[in-house]
């Protein structure tokens, strides 16, 4: 939350079905805010135990059973370049469909699903860590916060493994 | 526009169609003259060109259309099939296939006239046009048949009659027209069908993965459900329980088969490409296949059509020669390309064969030491197996030059990994000026395998069965010890080779257990052709579990193969042999491997010795090892001469001495003469001395391993043992050579012989018995000892010149003897040989701890390395250095 010229209020339009309206699916991480369009997300669950993944690239948290399917977890903070998370906080499982199937993202909390209208869309503030730059495809200008749009492909890529 | 369905189903048709013209047309070529090849193949095109034209593709149906024409000259003995007609009509297809990709793609025809194509097959049409009866019909339609009912100009793209019943014409309705348009065809309905029979359907892939899916579903919940059931009590229960897992696994096969498809549907597309790559590069061949029949997953053959394909390609291209290399070779011109496949211990074998020139090995060799593939002094240590599969390994092509079929060098490592990756492995062999063979094993299934539950590092992995051999279990400090380590690697000896062990914990980068537990848990895997021990902290069960693939960022990792839910809905990863060998450094990715690695196939000839058998006076079944026998000769009696009162027989420029060996063993003069004409001799030389003893009848060889020993106080033998399942008395050698002449009883070495104790352990008593013998022949005191404690405890009491030892003693004895040897002041200098039970034991890397090794029946060769030990020994003594043996390393 940095510098924000805050434009007239841009009050989500619900029910107005302009052509830019989006919805997007919110979560937290450390105290960003992150959102990714809700067509993408495939569901959202509490904490799932996982089994690790020994020498598996560090962002990969683990495995977890979804009513059948394997489905791999990635570890947002770790991701983003955030610290660990404190011991006995468990994250919550946003799972995302990508090309080759679904991944959970594993986030620090959930937050609502939120309108918002195009015209507060920018590109990511030069100011933000490279890190978290890479990973984001632009902000939207909340009230009095900034909605930071996920690049979902990005994030599924992880290093190749020598 | 027509409907895409009806699109689609027109391309699916049409491809099967090619595929079998193909086939046919390929088979025309051998019995040009087959009728019912010719109807056939006019049927097909007869039906590909009117789908073409009811559904307004016009120039596909036009160039069609020509070449039906052509063929109906085939059919009908107007003209004969010649090769170039044959590649003028395989041409056709090609643009038909390619027009039917353009309709697939973009539901259109690509819009290329192919002007060139139809004027030659109009040409070639018209060449046997006009010698013939003149029909009617300006564009050369000769079958009346056709005349009645063809609707559309061939050439011109005018607008279909046909076109009234477009609109949305069901699938149908093609088997309707057909009837009509070729009157005296009945089987066209069916020919457009694909298969003749009824009680088969066409079912879409997808669907069946669907159901595969569904029932790698209905697995795991089954497993959830077994899991469960065993902690209830409940009668009804159990036994649902019970019912469920009966059916589901009844389901499981029945879905599986489904799935499967006769391998033939690959091989199929082969005799084209043999075809056309024997006529562009001028040779000939023969193409058999046999086992088409045999079935396989559809994901496999999916997987392997690349990889055959390829693999043919090669034999074509560099394994048969040219047909006058071939007849300068005397082999017939025509070279023969053999596919096979069958079902064997639950793996698909598909073999290729071919009888070319082989691989040479040497310019493989050379190939893979030029590009840096391979060291010289590596290459000089492969077998010829080897060499022969160094043609898998990436950038490797020794075609002199890159043709547009192969020789870029990306060909066949690709192909050993396609194969690998569904699970098969895949091996060459050749013979060098007679072909080649390809060998490739696949399992059946891939989705529900059996697997075992193993622990390591506080987390459940699977270990797929088909990799699993043998679970070992050391116990003790005993057992802890049976690990042994040779240049830094642990290993074990698993009945007289090295495995070496990797521990999986360490391999994933896992905490170790906590070592107070007293076991050590080994499971001995196979990868390719490699074996090696791992490690784990636990075993659990077997389980039938589903293969889930990984997601795509773990993809990578080359110890994982999968992962599986268990019973208990958490995920498990399963192991990828290959991968966790590679990743501990067992399994070397080169293809040297230190010859202290016998972990193959060959069994460990341990114990196996080649025994000469043999009848003399009243001992019916005699041995001597047959690494002793010079030669075996007959004599006829007239020979035999009489000198110094001994029988003697003018043999290689010497004078050999006969001696009877019945009246040896037994009491009892018998003269040599008086055996058998012509007398059956065994020559025995030690270099210097010959001897030759009569015997009644050389029976048989023997290679056995000698299981019972039994010493035996009769002179002349040294023991009995079951030989060829028959108990069999063995010759005490050195004795009995010695009581035919003295001259044998001293050493053929002229140095200063040394005749100290040599002290002979070996837990064997029978070899131990045998080395005693020689020894004690040459004149030196013996003592043995039964095992490594035993042999040390001998060694602190007694002077000792030199140690004879076993190499194989268990539990590592002899190394073991060896390195307290050397930690104890007195007996540092004793030098210590090792019997070895192959030639190739000899060379091993940790045969340096010894100061020599000898193959254990030879001899000579131990009593010279004796002597040259101990002359050494005395000449390091003389010097004063502490720093002993020169073979010491």
């Amino acid at each position: 939350m940095n510098n924000v010229t805050t434009h007239e209020a841009a009050k989500p339009d619900i029910g107005k079905a302009t052509d830019s309206n989006r919805q997007y699916s919110t979560f937290y991480i450390g105290d960003l805010f992150f959102g990714i369009e809700v067509l993408k997300v495939q569901e959202v669950l509490r904490y799932l135990e996982m089994t690790c993944v020994p020498l598996a690239p560090g962002v990969i948290e683990g495995l977890i059973n979804l009513r059948g399917q394997i489905v791999t977890a990635v570890d947002m903070r770790r991701r983003l370049g955030f610290s660990k998370r404190a011991d006995g906080e468990n994250p919550m499982n946003m799972v995302v469909r990508s090309d080759e199937g679904a991944v959970s993202l594993l986030v620090d909390e959930i937050g609502d699903v939120l309108d918002v209208t195009a015209g507060d869309y920018e590109s990511a503030p030069d100011n933000m860590p490279k890190e978290q730059r890479e990973m984001i495809e632009g902000v939207y200008k909340l009230d009095g916060r900034l909605l930071l749009v996920l690049n979902t492909e990005r994030v599924l890529q992880t290093q190749p493994l020598n | 526009m027509e409907d895409q369905d009806i699109i689609n189903e027109f391309l699916i048709e049409s491809n099967e169609n090619l595929t079998r013209l193909e086939q046919e047309i390929v088979e025309l070529e051998r019995s040009p003259r087959d009728p019912a090849l010719l109807a056939s193949i006019f049927r097909t095109i007869h039906t590909i060109k009117g789908t073409c034209g009811f559904l307004a593709f016009t120039a596909l149906e036009s160039v069609a259309h020509i070449g039906e024409n052509i063929l109906s000259q085939l059919r009908n003995g107007e003209r004969q099939l010649t090769p170039q007609l044959t590649s003028l009509i395989l041409e056709t297809m090609d643009v038909i296939k390619k027009e039917l990709a353009s309709i697939e793609a973009t539901s259109k025809e690509s819009g290329e006239a192919y002007e060139d194509l139809r004027r030659r097959l109009t040409l070639t049409f018209d060449e046997v046009q006009g010698g013939v009866k003149g029909t009617p019909g300006a564009q050369g339609q000769d079958a009346p048949r056709q005349a009645d009912v063809e609707p559309a100009a061939p050439v011109a793209a005018a607008p279909e009659p046909e076109a009234p019943p477009q609109d949305a014409p069901p699938p149908e309705a093609f088997t309707k027209v057909e009837p009509e348009e070729a009157a005296a065809s009945p089987q066209a309905a069916a020919a457009k069908g694909g298969s003749i029979v009824d009680s088969t359907i066409r079912v879409d892939v997808a669907l069946l993965d669907k159901l595969m899916n569904l029932v790698g579903e209905l697995v795991l919940a089954r497993n959830q459900i077994l899991q469960f059931n065993s902690r209830q009590e409940d009668a009804t229960l159990n036994g649902t329980a019970q019912r469920l897992n009966l059916i589901t696994t009844q389901l499981q096969e029945g879905v599986m088969k489904t799935r499967m498809q006769p391998i033939g549907v690959v091989w199929n597309k082969l005799p084209r490409v043999v075809r056309d790559l024997a006529a562009s590069c001028g040779k000939q061949i023969q193409l058999e296949m046999d086992g088409a029949e045999t079935e396989l997953d559809k994901s496999i053959i999916e997987a392997i059509k690349d990889p055959l394909t390829h693999i043919v390609r090669n034999c074509c291209d560099h394994g048969i020669e040219p047909p006058a290399t071939r007849a300068k070779n005397g082999k017939p011109a025509q070279g023969r390309l053999l596919l096979r496949a069958y079902h064997e211990g639950g793996q698909v074998n598909i073999e290729i064969i071919d009888d070319g020139g082989g691989i040479s090995v040497s310019r493989v060799k050379q190939k893979a030491v030029e590009k840096g593939l391979l060291r010289p002094e590596q290459a000089e240590r492969l077998t010829e197996r080897e060499a022969a599969n160094l043609v898998f390994l990436p950038g490797f092509s020794t075609a002199e030059k890159v043709t547009s079929i192969s020789g870029r060098g990306v060909g066949m490592d690709v192909v050993k990994t396609n194969i690998e990756k569904i699970g098969g492995v895949v091996d060459l062999t050749s013979r060098a000026g007679e072909g080649t063979t390809v060998k490739i094993k696949i399992p059946l299934t891939l989705a529900i395998i059996p697997g075992l539950v193993v622990n390591s590092g506080g987390e459940r992995f699977i270990i797929p069965q088909v990799s699993l051999l043998e679970l070992l279990r050391l116990e003790g400090e005993a057992g802890k010890k049976q690990i042994e380590r040779i240049h830094g690697t642990p290993v074990y000896r698993r009945r007289g080779s090295l495995l070496p062990i990797a521990y999986l914990n360490e391999v994933l980068q896992l905490p170790a257990a906590n070592s107070d537990s007293d076991v050590v848990n080994i499971v001995v895997l196979q990868a390719e052709d490699r074996q090696f021990g791992l490690v784990v902290d636990a075993i659990n069960d077997t389980q039938e579990i589903v293969v889930k693939p990984l997601g795509k960022q773990l993809k990578g990792l080359t110890s994982y193969a999968g992962a599986t839910i268990m019973g208990d809905g958490k995920v498990a990863l399963i192991l990828d042999v290959l991968g966790i060998g590679q990743l501990s450094g067992v399994v070397s990715e080169s293809h040297t491997q230190g010859r202290a690695d016998t972990g193959k196939n060959e069994m460990s000839h341990q114990d196996h010795q080649t025994f000469l058998l043999f009848r003399a006076g009243k001992f019916e079944r005699l041995a001597v090892p047959l690494s002793l026998v010079a030669r075996l000769e007959e004599f006829p009696q007239a020979r035999i001469e009489r000198a110094g009162g001994k029988a003697v027989v003018q043999y290689r420029d010497q004078i050999l001495q006969l001696s009877l060996l019945s009246s040896m063993l037994q009491d009892g003069e018998t003269a040599v003469e008086n055996v058998s004409d012509p007398a059956q001799v065994i020559v025995f030389s030690d270099g210097k001395h010959m001897a030759g003893l009569v015997v009644d009848q050389i029976l048989d060889i023997h290679d056995e391993s000698i299981r019972i020993g039994k010493k035996s106080e009769r002179k002349g033998l040294s023991g009995s043992a079951v030989i060829g399942g028959k108990v069999t008395d063995f010759l005490d050698l050195p004795a009995v050579l010695q009581a035919t002449d003295e001259a044998w009883s001293t050493e053929s070495s002229s140095q200063p012989q040394s005749r100290s104790t040599v002290l002979v352990a070996d837990n064997r008593s029978f070899s131990r018995g045998l080395v005693r013998n020689y020894l004690e022949l040459a004149g030196h005191p013996v003592l043995e000892a039964v095992d490594q404690p035993d042999a040390l405890a001998k060694l602190d009491r007694n002077e000792v010149g030199a140690v004879v030892i076993s190499r194989n003693l268990p539990s590592g004895g002899a190394k073991r003897l060896v390195e307290q040897m050397r930690t104890r002041p007195g007996l540092t200098h004793i030098p210590v040989v090792a019997l070895c039970d192959s030639s190739e034991e000899l060379g091993a890397p940790d045969s340096s701890h010894f100061d020599a090794c000898v193959e254990r029946f030879d001899r000579n060769g131990l009593l010279q390395s004796l002597n040259q030990l101990a002359a050494a020994l005395q000449a390091h003594e003389l010097q004063g250095s502490p720093e002993l043996m020169g073979v010491r390393r």
